[in-house]
């Protein structure tokens, strides 16, 4: 583990990837979010932090519009992809969902081959120019998704039959295979154990290169090593957003601040 | 003694013993059940059972074990010579019963005297008639033999009973005192009928055991019989089926097998892209209201007995195919005689089997845990993509289970096809032709006037007995994919 | 930070524009989903067919054709030596009752139908039921005080009667019917619009007994319900209390050992045997071993009930799993016995949902019909009440769906009519306890 090098790097020149405006979530009659704007750059990792039910997993799922598959979900407000709002009623939240990746709390490869588990996205997407082409975009994924040493050899097997950690990296590199300019992560390592954790913190960190990555935890030391900006969610509201050594250092806000010395929580 | 009397006595000794038991019990601890191992009722029960339970359970033995043997011991006594010509033993040995229970009535009538009876001789004192008076009607005149074997009938019950009721009444006194005498304050009397309880459970649970059994046996002997009458090769490799019942049949499974098998899969055909496309879309697409209506609705066709889709298939399905592919019907084409065809009965037992399909499917496809969606989701597949590239193939072994399941209900079905595919056993390719079925077969076999020993009932059997095979091998092959399948995801 | 919508997408699409094979792709969902909607559709279809055939060719069984005639009891036909003593009155069989009718018939003819089609008042017999003689002789033998009076009756039509009436026999369908012709019908439609004969709601349909294969007019399910019912009855006597003791033991007592597993595997696999098996089996062991009486509710009850068991065992099963094991916690540790704990708290909890898998259990098992072939329900015509509820076990007796069967298969097609009647009274019978099960799951029903 590396000590936090994160505070230091200097962040500003980033342009914005997502952009938040008045976002309301109503689960039936109740609300889930309340009035959140926030803007996410690319090339970051942005961190969502908060107690449980909070609703920073619901925002996460609104950035691609996953909870369309809840059928008693409503999301009010604008969501700005590159400028394009996503919940306009031209856009088709599959095409969304190939542009903004997610990777998912418990790893859940499907019960198929290594292989067609990653090839699966560019084949749906149509990525592919022949079988040589897939076979390179499956290599590139995995090695991207710091994978391929472990997997090369049986690229054939059930992607099942992997542990926990690998899985979730197969998990990773899976949505990686899509070439995605976001990547959302939920809560990616609270199924894995800290060997693991640490090798998908340190994959986390190499994709912000390509990518924008949100990701929600509820490890705050977890937000701290891997994110470049924070933002805290509590009861619904985004309470504090911003670099995320001013978050963890010198809070605004004091439920910030209770939340980070752990009073609430 | 009459049976009702000795089941009363062995019920009030019972009674008695709770009574007595619990007394005891009680005055052992000083009228205080504090001091008790166990509660009163228990040591009352535990009498009451001791008394009761060995000496009922030898009386059922015994009535079920003492005709078998009189019955079997007087039969070796008849000569096979006294058996007249175009008769059976069996008719005999039922003529020699009518006969002891006719004369038993005759004297508990008091149409007759003891010793009256003792002095009857056959073909003379007009047995019949005396016999007729009580309402015992006999087809001939009782022969000599048969009077002789319904004597020694009368005497063997009697002397039978006369045990039967002593060993019972001693077995219900014994059990009675053995009991008595135990019972004290530190007796553990809840344990003993507690125990007794769980042996009544246990009975129970291996009631399906015996029932299985009971199946597997009756079949067995009566296939084997069938087998010693007419050759298993001819039975198996057949490709006729003609019973005639005055001898000389044809009875080779084979049309039967094809016409099962040939309405199973027009059923299957209909019924599994109906069934699944039906769960895939009430539990992927559908909103909770539209799945809330339809669902119980199509559960509906599950509940309807099936001989309500017979009549369906005969009455209404069967005139309205004749109609498009008879003569003078709707195509102009005349491929199509009678309303009984393989189609009908494949096409309703299709409907029959719609629920059947699309409910099984429906939890297989529920169990297929959503994180599997959402990982199919989030890469931006569209709904079907994820239904038929990834739940799909998850749920795979457990479809293909439920299928095996719907075919095992498709091969046993009766009712639709004894009134919907008609009678006539043939080979044939025309699903517009009627053919006719193993279980249609062995409902004809078996109403008929036929005797129950002659090839063309206990061909039923065999038959049967395939039936039996067939659906066990898919049951058992369905229920183990799909006991796998669900452990997979538990 | 910079302005957002100074971005141009980077993938060179926007999300406004589907892309062609976006399109593609949704379009082979659009597909996919109308197969569904088709697929669901279907059954439905199906389901609507299956109840309008049910009930449009079945409604007409619960009307019946009844013809009105005054009839003047003749007493020199009917007690000669006028002494009105009932031995004498019962000596004169239903044959000398014909005249009556006939003559009665024939006035009314005469009186309404100018000119009369008909020769002599033996024609008429085309009209009326053949068990209109039987009627007339049971309500003189009850009343022979009316003697030599003119009484009403409500005679029944005969089924070819019946059914001109209906609209299933027609002028063209009787050309080669030997029981009707074209005179009789001219003669019908006169005396229906006089109300001489008139098409009424039909009692005797439910109450009655089954009828000769000649007379459907007369045939009623009346004994089969009965049948059923004193078959139901064994079914609920032993399949529900062995069904719980089995499903106690496997669910709280047995140990996991080999033969736990066999009788799991051979409940589940009994549940699957198909149901004519269990009638050979009802065959084989209860009349041709045991030497039950064929034909007897008691067998019928006994085959049933083998096949009812293992619907009772998963269904009390998965109630008795559905009790939280803290209860069975609370009790033990309280220093209840394993089974005091079982028999105190956990079963009363799992009551509801056992009678619910019990009443459908026997739903099922009032519907079957394939065991009740084998031991003789059927081609037997179920024409008397029982006697008593001994002759009710044990007495040859048809059930509901065997008497349904019997009468599909019966040549006449006036029979069929009765056929789909019946299927309503069995229907109504299954959705009643369907809704009782229902209703029972609603208002007992507890999540834990």
């Amino acid at each position: 583990m590396y000590d936090n090098p994160n505070l230091e790097r200097k962040v500003a020149q980033n342009e914005t990837k997502i952009s938040a405006r008045n976002v309301q979530v109503f689960y039936g009659d109740s609300q889930a979010i309340k009035d959140v704007n926030i803007e996410i750059e690319a090339r970051t990792v942005t961190a969502f932090i908060g107690p449980s039910g909070c609703g920073k997993s619901t925002f996460l799922r609104c950035l691609n519009r996953m909870n369309d598959t809840i059928d008693i979900c409503r999301v009010e407000g604008e969501i700005n992809l590159d400028g394009e709002n996503i919940y306009d009623k031209r856009v088709d939240p599959v095409q969304l969902r190939a542009k903004v990746g997610m990777v998912f709390q418990k790893p859940n490869p499907f019960p198929k081959s290594i292989y067609d588990n990653i090839a699966y996205g560019p084949r749906i997407h149509g990525l592919a120019k022949n079988k040589a082409d897939l076979d390179e975009i499956v290599e590139k994924a995995l090695r991207r998704g710091a994978i391929w040493n472990e997997v090369k050899d049986r690229l054939h097997a059930p992607g099942t039959g992997l542990s926990g950690g690998q899985q979730q990296r197969l998990c990773i590199a899976r949505a990686v295979a899509t070439e995605p300019e976001v990547l959302l992560m939920d809560e990616p390592c609270s199924a894995l154990d800290p060997i693991a954790t640490s090798q998908v913190e340190e994959l986390i960190d190499e994709l912000r290169e390509q990518y924008a990555v949100v990701i929600v935890t509820h490890s705050m030391q977890q937000a701290a090593r891997v994110s470049q900006k924070t933002a805290f969610f509590h009861l619904g509201n985004l309470v504090e957003y911003g670099d995320t050594g001013q978050i963890f250092t010198n809070p605004k806000d004091p439920r910030t601040e209770s939340y980070i010395t752990g009073r609430i929580g | 003694m009459p049976l009702l009397w000795l089941i009363l006595i062995v019920l009030v000794l019972g009674a008695a013993g709770y009574v007595a038991g619990r007394q005891r019990a009680m005055s052992s601890a000083g009228g205080d059940p504090r001091h008790l191992h166990s509660l009163p009722v228990y040591y009352g029960s535990n009498v009451a059972l001791f008394a009761t339970v060995p000496a009922l359970l030898v009386l059922v033995v015994w009535l079920i074990a003492q005709p078998m043997y009189i019955d079997r011991t007087v039969a070796g006594e008849i000569p096979a010579a006294d058996i007249p010509q175009g008769s059976t033993l069996g008719l005999v040995m039922s003529d020699v019963r009518r006969v002891a229970e006719g004369l038993d009535l005759a004297i508990s009538q008091g149409v007759m005297t003891a010793e009256e009876e003792g002095a009857l001789v056959a073909g003379e004192s007009g047995i019949r008639e005396k016999l007729a008076q009580v309402g015992v009607a006999l087809g001939s005149d009782v022969s000599p033999i048969t009077l002789a074997s319904a004597r020694h009938y009368r005497d063997m019950t009697a002397t039978g009973n006369l045990v039967r009721d002593v060993l019972v009444l001693l077995l219900a006194v014994g059990g009675f005192g053995y009991a008595f005498s135990k019972t004290n304050r530190d007796f553990r009397a809840r344990n003993t009928v507690e125990h007794a309880i769980k042996l009544s459970l246990i009975l129970s649970a291996s009631i399906a055991i015996l029932t299985t059994v009971g199946i597997v046996l009756s079949l067995v002997f009566n296939t084997v019989e069938f087998f010693r009458l007419y050759p298993a090769a001819e039975f198996f490799l057949g490709t006729t089926w003609s019973p005639s019942f005055g001898g000389g049949s044809s009875l080779g499974v084979l049309p039967l097998l094809w016409g099962t098998l040939y309405i199973s899969f027009i059923a299957l055909a209909v019924a599994v892209p109906i069934g699944l496309f039906a769960a895939i879309y009430l539990s992927e697409y559908a909103s909770p209201k539209v799945r809330a209506f339809a669902k119980p609705l199509l559960e509906v066709l599950a509940g309807i007995p099936t001989i309500v889709y017979g009549l369906f298939a005969l009455l209404t399905v069967g005139p309205l195919l004749v109609s498009a592919f008879g003569d003078g019907g709707l195509f102009g084409v005349n491929w199509m005689s009678g309303a009984s065809s393989v189609s009908t009965a494949g096409l309703v037992m299709g409907i029959m089997l719609i629920p059947f399909v699309s409910s099984l499917s429906d939890d297989i496809i529920n169990a297929v845990p959503q994180a599997m969606r959402d990982g199919s989701f989030g890469l931006g597949a569209t709904k079907s993509e994820t239904v038929k590239q990834v739940v799909m193939p998850a749920a795979l072994p457990g479809i293909v289970g439920a299928i095996l399941l719907a075919a095992s209900r498709a091969i046993g079905e009766t009712m639709i096809v004894v009134l919907g595919a008609g009678a006539a056993a043939r080979l044939s390719m025309n699903p517009l032709e009627a053919m006719t079925t193993v279980t249609a077969k062995i409902v004809s076999q078996l109403t008929g006037d036929a005797d129950f020993a002659s090839p063309e009932a206990l061909v039923a059997f065999a038959l049967g007995m395939s039936l039996f095979v067939m659906t066990l091998c898919l049951n058992v092959l369905a229920l183990y994919i799909v006991r796998k399948y669900r452990e997979q995801y538990d | 930070m910079t302005d957002a919508t100074a971005n141009t997408p980077k993938h060179g699409t926007s999300l406004y524009t589907e892309s062609p094979r976006v399109k593609k792709r949704n379009a082979a969902e659009r597909r996919f989903q109308i197969y569904g909607i088709a697929a669901v559709a279907t059954g439905l279809v199906f389901l609507i067919v299956l109840l309008t055939s049910i009930l449009s060719n079945g409604v007409g069984a619960f009307q019946q054709t009844f013809v009105n005639v005054p009839i003047y009891l003749d007493a020199a036909k009917l007690d000669k030596k006028g002494e009105r003593n009932i031995e004498d009155i019962k000596k004169v069989s239903t044959f000398g009752y014909q005249p009556l009718i006939d003559d009665a018939l024939f006035a009314i003819v005469e009186e309404n139908v100018s000119p009369n089609p008909l020769a002599k008042p033996k024609d008429t017999k085309a009209l009326i039921s053949a068990s209109a003689v039987a009627q007339l002789r049971d309500y003189v033998i009850a009343h022979p005080e009316k003697i030599g009076e003119t009484v009403d009756f409500r005679l029944l039509g005969s089924s070819r009667v019946d059914g001109y009436i209906k609209g299933r026999v027609t002028r063209e369908s009787i050309a080669r019917d030997k029981n009707i012709n074209a005179e009789h019908l001219d003669i019908v439609d006169v005396l229906r619009e006089k109300g001489v004969v008139k098409r009424e709601f039909n009692m005797a349909f439910i109450t009655g007994a089954d009828a000769s294969e000649s007379r459907p007019e007369q045939a009623g399910m009346g004994v089969s319900m009965l049948g059923s019912l004193f078959m139901m009855i064994v079914v609920l006597v032993l399949s529900l209390p062995i069904g719980v003791a089995a499903s106690i033991y496997l669910e709280e007592f047995a140990p996991q050992n080999k033969w736990t597993d066999l009788i799991e595997v051979n409940i589940s696999n009994l549940a699957a045997v198909p149901s004519i098996v269990f009638g050979i089996l009802g065959l084989a062991v209860f009349i041709q071993f045991a030497g039950l009486p064929q034909s007897a509710p008691l067998v019928g009850g006994l085959v049933l009930t083998l096949m009812t068991l293992p619907t009772i065992i998963i269904s009390t099963r998965a109630a008795l799993k559905a009790v939280p094991p803290s209860i069975r916690d609370a009790a033990l540790g309280l220093g209840a016995s394993k089974m005091q704990s079982v028999f105190h708290h956990v079963l009363p909890l799992a009551m509801p949902g056992i009678l619910t898998g019990t009443i459908i259990g026997l739903a099922q098992a009032l519907g079957e019909t394939a065991p009740l072939l084998l031991i003789g329900m059927v081609g037997y015509i179920a024409s008397n009440y029982p006697t008593g509820p001994l002759a009710g076990f044990m007495d040859p007796n048809s059930a509901m769906p065997a008497q349904i069967y019997e009468w599909a298969k019966r040549a006449d097609p006036a029979y069929y009519e009765r056929a789909w009647g019946g299927i309503i009274i069995l229907l109504l019978f299954l959705i009643t306890m369907n809704i009782i099960a229902i209703i029972l799951r609603r208002r007992f029903e507890r999540r834990w």
